[in-house]
């Protein structure tokens, strides 16, 4: 197990090194001018230059570059200009906030879907078959911040459930001491179950966003990997050897349908933290999705870069996670790592 | 075994990712301290809290412009509809007791009891020693004190431990406006010299994170892109004390939630709605709307005049008798701006900017010029405008190419990314394009300087030279300085005919600064850079 995680990252590291390279190049070949977006309303071509200069934004590329890595490698990201803050700093605290709501989104789609495919895998046809294909099909065509902004507008504005769509707690809180930076464990560790509630009932809305449209790709995978299972010879033998249905379904035919289910997941969860970039809009979270784009609209590079290496890493580790988690649902995948 | 092993790993990863940062500052009072506090609720927020720092952005404008004192400020005078707007002419003194204008110099004789937010007294040298970094740092606001001939720091002199004078370079009407703007802001130079290095002399790094002022309120929570709170500072002298304790400005990107949230009586003010949302909040009556013109401000459609077809003047008149004037205050601005088109035929020019022209949409009129032009078939051309605002700038540019079409002019419209605006503007190179000028200097003279010299500054979009033009501007700034009344009004009133007759950008209309509050929200005031002043608002 040890030798195919290290094997692993040995090969993210070329990828890693492209990723720095691509990043760099495509940010440089962005369209607009920083300096002149950052020299001001009335600035003239020599303040310009002025701040150019400053930015060193006047050097050659290959000078930009290195001067990048060289930074890179002591872990500094450089200094977001729209913002005014180092990059590493920002991704740090912005990222906790993503990761909690796209987890939450994720855990609350996988306690749906999953059940919503198997059952209808086991009854095909049925109404709850039917039940799955419809909301699964809603889900899917509603974009992400259109059901976001229904659900502000349904729930807060109109019935008045949800709290004010103002980030991750209600203004007149404060944020818990950082442990894990995910709110809801450490408002927990501070023992604050005020502020856990509040920070609760703000993640509901944009988690449930996430929710709905993630619904469809799991709940689909799982019912055509079930029927796919349910139709094989060894469901047919347990059958035939008189195991009760919840068995076979459960202990049996389950889970092996779950490697399919298992790469849907990974899938899923990259592009939720692709959808998230709108729902961090929408509810005025404090993601690294908002600020990536912010960043990006202001020609803003250093923010752009850290956001990308960043995320760069986190396939990797990802894809080490479900790969590991094969092995462990499937001994074959071990035997042959 | 390995797996829980990789788990550890994973954790400790995850853990040492997560670094601690400090414990909030603020602790909540929470259900009482909700009357004291001001929620404001806006798209954009600060990205440096100085405004001397490097690309300081507006947003940032409104934490110095509370945070910091100046020398002087400017009296408030009832404006249209009887909101407090700034009186141009009248200054009173803030962190001054007393001021001596002098023929050439100024003598500010300082509060002898004002603090910086450290408890460190205010003293002739922190004033000194800000202005001289407001005339060096470069960028922005060296450019912005050269607009007062403001250059150099011999001209900032200590005469005691309270009195500053400011000499003069030249005569200039502007000197003196131009030190109760933004910029001229007195910093706590003690504390920051303590945390400046040699790379970084004047210590941007450090006020670029934390307020090091003596003003009215200090940022003592600073979340970029999230949130910034400011605390009143209770010892401050400069004016009477502000009612408003606290102030919690929360960054909500999304304008439909924003309006949601003053609706829902959750948030206090919000600026930067759509003017359709403006418009419907002022009719339901929930909340009051504050609607003022920007002032010495015009949004405009201009021509590059160095390139065919816009470089002969009957093309660019009959592009101004073109322009859907009417339909875009109401479908585009839902009237929410001042019309600055049509003024009766017989109207005299007045000594006043921005003013209406005496152009209107007459397509026939439109026609006959540009067949005398001999482009009776038009021609084909690109109208340009900046992401960042499409908003407005989107449909107004749609109404314009459908006008244009009726005058066989066949128009692409150019959508501009925000970042690459400034850009596309410095190179003077698009033909036709829509943009908003507002000077905070409201003076004449100084908008068109900016915007029609032949010395082409960055806001001569159009690359606009006339000798004749040049000669008016120059002899209206000397006039003013000299006083000369007769000389300075007959050269302001030619300068805006010529502007009108060479039509080399057509004024559409004068915007609105509009801003939504709660009814129990008072004592909102009109500044020339048009963000919240804070210190005269109060609540219930």
């Amino acid at each position: 197990m040890l030798s195919l995680i290290g094997k692993r990252l040995l090969f993210a590291i070329p990828s890693l090194i492209g990723v720095v390279i691509v990043t760099f190049l495509l940010t440089r070949a962005l369209p607009g001018d920083p300096a002149a977006y950052f020299a001001g309303p009335a600035a003239t071509k020599e303040a310009v230059d002025q701040i150019r200069k400053k930015l060193g934004f006047d050097k050659p590329l290959i000078e930009q570059f290195v001067r990048y890595t060289g930074d890179l490698a002591h872990g500094d990201l450089g200094t977001s200009l729209t913002t005014g803050q180092p990059v590493a700093a920002e991704l740090r605290n912005r990222l906790p906030a993503s990761a909690e709501l796209t987890l939450l989104g994720l855990v609350v789609s996988i306690v749906i879907a999953i059940p919503l495919g198997v059952l209808a895998a086991t009854r095909p046809g049925s109404w709850i078959d039917h039940l799955c294909r419809v909301t699964t099909t809603a889900g899917v065509s509603l974009p992400v911040f259109f059901t976001g902004l229904v659900l502000v507008y349904v729930f807060y504005f109109r019935l008045g459930w949800a709290p004010a769509p103002l980030g991750r707690l209600d203004v007149f809180y404060s944020a818990p001491p950082t442990v894990t930076g995910f709110y809801l464990i450490d408002t927990l560790i501070a023992r604050d179950f005020e502020a856990f509630r509040s920070a609760l009932s703000q993640l509901i809305l944009p988690a449930v966003t996430l929710a709905i449209f993630s619904l469809a790709p799991i709940a689909r995978m799982t019912r055509a990997s079930m029927l796919a299972v349910l139709a094989s010879d060894f469901v047919r033998t347990a059958r035939a050897s008189g195991l009760s249905p919840g068995k076979v379904i459960v202990t049996y035919a389950f889970r092996n349908a779950m490697l399919p289910v298992i790469t849907t997941l990974s899938m899923v969860f990259s592009f939720l933290l692709g959808a998230n970039v709108l729902v961090e809009k929408v509810f005025a979270w404090p993601g690294i999705g908002s600020y990536a784009v912010e960043a990006l609209i202001a020609s803003d590079f250093a923010p752009v870069q850290g956001f990308v290496l960043t995320m760069a890493v986190m396939y990797v580790l990802l894809n080490l996670l479900i790969d590991i988690l094969y092995g462990v649902i499937d001994p074959r995948v071990r035997l042959e790592g | 075994m390995k797996r829980r092993d990789f788990l550890k790993s994973v954790s400790g990863l995850a853990a040492g990712a997560l670094a601690p940062t400090a414990p909030a500052i603020w602790s909540p009072a929470k259900a009482d301290a909700r009357s004291e506090t001001l929620l404001i609720v806006s798209e954009g927020g600060p990205n440096n809290l100085d405004i001397h720092g490097v690309g300081t952005n507006v947003p940032g404008y409104e934490v110095s412009w509370n945070c910091y004192d100046r020398l002087i400020s400017h009296e408030m005078k009832s404006g249209p509809g009887g909101v407090p707007y700034y009186d141009r002419d009248k200054f009173k003194p803030e962190l001054a007791e007393d001021f001596n204008i002098g023929d050439m110099s100024v003598t500010f004789k300082l509060r002898k009891n004002a603090k910086f937010h450290d408890g460190a007294p205010v003293t002739a040298k922190d004033v000194k020693w800000s202005l001289d970094r407001a005339v060096s740092v470069g960028g922005f606001p060296t450019f912005q004190m050269s607009a007062g001939s403001l250059t150099k720091p011999e001209q900032f002199v200590i005469v005691d431990d309270h009195t500053v004078r400011v000499d003069f370079l030249r005569k200039d009407e502007l000197t003196i406006p131009d030190l109760a703007v933004i910029v001229p802001c007195v910093v706590n130079s003690e504390l920051v010299k303590k945390n400046a290095s040699e790379k970084d002399p004047w210590g941007l790094e450090f006020t670029k994170q934390q307020t090091a002022g003596s003003g009215a309120y200090k940022v003592t929570k600073w979340t970029a892109g999230t949130e910034v709170v400011m605390e009143r500072n209770d010892d401050w002298v400069s004016g009477p004390l502000p009612k408003i304790k606290r102030v919690i400005w929360r960054m909500v990107p999304q304008a439909g939630n924003r309006r949601a949230l003053l609706e829902r009586g959750d948030a206090d003010i919000s600026y930067e709605l759509p003017f359709k949302d403006f418009q419907e909040m002022k009719a339901n009556g929930k909340l009051n709307v504050v609607s003022l013109p920007f002032s010495n401000g015009i949004q405009y459609i201009g021509m590059n005049v160095t390139k065919p077809p816009f470089d002969n003047p009957k093309v660019r008149q009959a592009m101004a008798y073109a322009m859907p004037y009417q339909k875009i205050m109401d479908a585009v601005l839902f009237g929410l701006a001042n019309p600055m088109f049509g003024a009766a035929k017989d109207k005299p020019t007045e000594v006043a900017w921005p003013q209406p022209t005496k152009y209107f949409t007459d397509m026939e009129k439109a026609k006959a010029l540009l067949a005398e032009a001999g482009y009776a078939n038009g021609f084909e051309t690109t109208i340009s405008f900046d992401l960042n605002f499409a908003g407005v700038n989107e449909p107004l540019c749609v109404l314009v190419q459908e006008s244009l079409a009726q005058l066989g002019i066949k128009t692409t419209i150019n959508k501009v990314p925000g970042a690459n605006w400034r850009t596309e503007l410095t190179k003077k190179e698009m033909p036709l394009f829509t943009n908003v000028f507002s000077g905070w200097l409201d003076y004449p003279e100084y908008f068109f300087y900016w915007c029609y010299h032949g010395n082409n500054s960055i806001f001569n979009t159009m690359s606009y030279k006339s000798p004749e033009m040049d000669k008016l501007i120059d002899g209206a700034r000397i006039a003013a300085a000299n006083g000369d009344t007769a000389a300075y009004d007959a050269d302001v009133k030619g300068f805006v005919d010529l502007a009108f007759a060479d039509i080399p950008r057509i004024p559409l209309y004068q915007p609105f600064v509009n801003v939504a509050m709660q009814k129990n929200i008072s004592g909102y005031e009109y500044w020339f850079h048009r963000r919240l002043d804070y210190r005269a608002m109060a609540k219930g």
